[in-house]
């Protein structure tokens, strides 16, 4: 970057008021712009005084750059560094009113070692005189800029700061570690098509892995097209936006039992959205009423409710589910194969929050295969959809007409009242 | 040549294979995709008070409720729309279950019918109104009854610190990002490892799930997020740019998972198109870095905190 002919940044004496300035790199924004292929001028801009905020570069005037430092050694390198610029030219070079400050500190926490380090700071100074005018500058300029950035100028961000939680890495710097991939431990992964002891020197494992990831691949491609609609970020909510109109109404139908038209056509993407809405499982419980088959969307309902349950109440929960909807007699019998039956009643001797995970995973499937896709069929669901094809505008304007009509009725009571 | 040593070299060839075409994978079948365009968003709400550093921040069920920790030790719950204050908490030892006592603020979470917020040392995910699955700075992650405070499972095999956990949309398992550079899917009723996955090559800070939880995001020092399918076993995506050379720290899907928004150490966001890789946009705003960021579960808005003390709510 600092080489000039080989496409680096130009680096000039730039003639000031009173003095030259050496070494000013000149249009670094648009350097970079021109190198890194950045198109947009503020995130130049924003490179450029990142690099500027890590002391890479530092402004020749001004003091903004942060940086941190700790222990014993850089503090000591502080108390040098401010008698230093005491004992230079006061009218070029005075401390600034944090400086001072830092430097009475200083005088105050290292009082036994201060002759030491006056001597150290008088040293240095008589080797810099020594040196070449120019070279001083630049020598001054960069000393303190790292000074800008391990002891920032009180209100600036610290760049160097760390999270907290990787403090500890500090002190034992661990290699990150490579785990051999997948070998010791996915002895319990359950790829089924997965073979991992398959070795790999021809290239056609790699169509092969290729191969065999565009399924799921298209699965999430599916999902995200099916949903793009639903995605604020990317096609406007109806009727808007309440954190870019100021208005809430969208949020007042949501509450609402009058869901939207593309609420209630999530419902047919899948049977967990129909059970994650609760208007939703309302309708589909109702169709299963219909047709004498409640019991199985009701022991659903009770086992989710039984898994949020403290632990105090888990087997008193367990017993009611396993009298409502097992048992010999059940009031609600529900239909389990024999095995997860015998399953499920043993477990029950011993209750815990997945004593009815076996049987609640049949009858979800059974849900799903069939009732579910009798549910989209059925007039039930149908009518619903087909009632919400109001235009949606119309429905809002209603609820926010209703809305001000009560409001304006509720100023005029309380302004009656006494 | 031994056989360890066999076995070793064909783990790495794997691993090299599984890299080669991993990350071309997603990006191949999605080239003839339409692009999503340029996603600008404008802040919509900032939300003053904090005194220090915001670490983390979760949004209630509600989609309006925010809930934020400091390290100033406060957590404070906001009605975001109105930006006023709920109140800030601060926690009394006596209410938290003793075995999770603990002297920093990180994280909290809200649970639909109350408002829990806790002292826990790293990241945690409320599994539900009674249970709290939380990291442990012993490489670890743990399962705890909240109301008796017994620790009911243990999830060992990092050999790394936790930095990050997700759980699943059906809230039977979860995924938990590392110091060691691996995500781990575990399993939540029996505490097994299901998968790793390796590829990053730093510290993992976060992991988010796919809306369909089929697959997952991770961000890391390494300066890239990646996509990872749990059926596949597999990285599909690599979300980076030359431009970009600091590390993230938090990660958050739009609804429909074809965005990825990632919180940068360069205190900016960048909003990834997941499906295609390209950079959609970029959230600009924030004077110090990005230490966490949340989408509502109604997708209208993100909100993202940072270490300059201040939330800012963008759509």
């Amino acid at each position: 970057m600092q080489d000039d002919k080989a496409g680096g940044v130009p680096i000039r004496t730039v003639k000031s008021f009173l003095s030259k300035i050496p070494s000013v790199v000149l249009t670094l924004w648009q350097w970079l712009m021109k190198n890194l292929s950045i198109e947009d001028p503020v995130e130049a801009i924003h490179m450029g005084s990142l690099i500027a905020a890590q002391g890479y570069i530092f402004p020749i005037s001004d003091h903004v750059l942060t940086l941190k430092d700790d222990g014993t050694f850089y503090r000591f390198q502080v108390a040098i560094y401010l008698c230093k610029r005491t004992m230079q030219n006061k009218a070029r070079l005075e401390l600034a009113d944090y400086e001072a400050e830092n430097l009475a500190r200083l005088q105050r926490a290292f009082a036994r070692k201060w002759e030491f380090i006056f001597m150290q700071a008088e040293a240095q100074v008589k080797i810099d005189r020594k040196k070449d005018k120019t070279e001083r500058k630049i020598l001054d300029s960069q000393e303190r800029a790292f000074w800008d950035v391990h002891r920032p100028v009180p209100g600036c961000v610290n760049t160097t700061e760390m999270d907290i939680r990787k403090c500890r890495h500090m002190k034992n710097p661990q290699k990150v570690k490579k785990s051999v991939y997948g070998v010791t431990e996915d002895s319990q992964s359950q790829s089924p098509v997965h073979m991992p002891s398959q070795p790999i020197r021809k290239t056609t494992k790699e169509d092969f892995r290729k191969k065999f990831a565009n399924p799921h691949v298209n699965i999430l491609i599916t999902y995200s097209d099916q949903y793009i609609e639903y995605d604020p970020f990317i096609t406007p909510a109806e009727p808007s936006n309440p954190w870019i109109s100021d208005d809430a109404t969208l949020w007042d139908i949501e509450m609402s039992k009058e869901p939207s038209q593309q609420r209630v056509k999530r419902w047919g993407f899948s049977i967990d959205e129909v059970l994650k809405d609760p208007v939703g499982r309302d309708l589909f419980l109702r169709f299963l009423e219909s047709e004498f088959s409640s019991e199985n969307l009701r022991f659903w309902l009770a086992v989710q409710d039984l898994k949020r349950q403290p632990l105090q109440d888990v087997a008193t929960r367990v017993e009611e589910i396993w009298q409502e909807f097992l048992a010999p007699g059940a009031q609600s019998p529900i239909n389990l194969d024999s095995h997860s039956y015998e399953r499920t009643s043993q477990n029950v001797q011993d209750p815990g929050r997945y004593t009815f995970e076996d049987a609640q995973e049949h009858i979800y499937k059974l849900m799903k295969s069939d009732s579910y896709a009798r549910f989209l069929r059925s007039n039930t669901y149908q009518d619903f959809l087909l009632v919400k094809k109001k235009p949606e505008n119309e429905q809002g304007r209603r609820t926010s007409l209703e809305k001000f009509t009560r409001s304006v009725l509720g100023e005029m009571l309380c302004g009656l009242s006494p | 040549m031994s056989e360890l040593e066999q076995l070793r070299q064909e783990a790495e060839q794997l691993r090299d294979a599984r890299k080669s075409c991993g990350d071309s994978t997603l990006s191949q079948i999605t080239a003839a995709m339409d692009p999503v365009g340029r996603i600008q968003m404008r802040t919509r709400r900032t939300l003053r008070g904090h005194l220090a550093k915001i670490y983390a921040m979760h949004w209630g069920t509600d989609s309006r409720l925010l809930v934020s920790a400091s390290q100033d030790g406060k957590l404070i719950i906001w009605d975001s729309y109105t930006t006023n204050k709920m109140g800030p908490l601060v926690p009394s030892l006596r209410s938290t279950p003793s075995p999770l006592r603990s002297s920093w603020v990180m994280t909290y979470n809200i649970c639909p019918s109350t408002c829990w917020g806790g002292m826990l040392p790293s990241p945690a995910a409320l599994l539900d109104d009674n249970q709290i699955i939380t990291s442990s700075g012993d490489t670890t992650c743990a399962l705890w009854d909240i109301e008796t405070g017994q620790q009911t499972t243990t999830f060992g095999g990092h050999s790394g610190d936790v930095m990050s956990l997700s759980l699943a949309p059906d809230a039977r398992s979860f995924v938990s990002g590392a110091c060691d550079a691996s995500i781990k899917l575990w399993d939540v009723r029996d505490s097994m490892c299901r998968q790793t996955f390796t590829g990053h090559e730093s510290d993992i800070n976060a992991v988010c799930f796919f809306p369909n939880g089929n697959a997952f995001t991770t961000g890391s020092d390494d300066a890239t997020c990646r996509l990872f399918d749990l059926r596949a076993d597999q990285e599909l995506m690599m979300y980076s740019h030359d431009n970009i050379i600091c590390g993230i720290t938090s990660v958050a899907f739009s609804k429909s998972g074809r965005l990825l928004l990632a919180g940068y150490d360069d205190f900016n966001c960048n909003i990834w198109d997941a499906m295609k890789g390209d950079r959609a946009g970029v959230l600009a705003g924030h004077d110090n870095r990005v230490s966490c960021l949340g989408v509502t579960d109604d997708g209208m808005a993100v909100a993202t905190g940072s270490w300059d003390s201040f939330l800012k709510i963008w759509n």
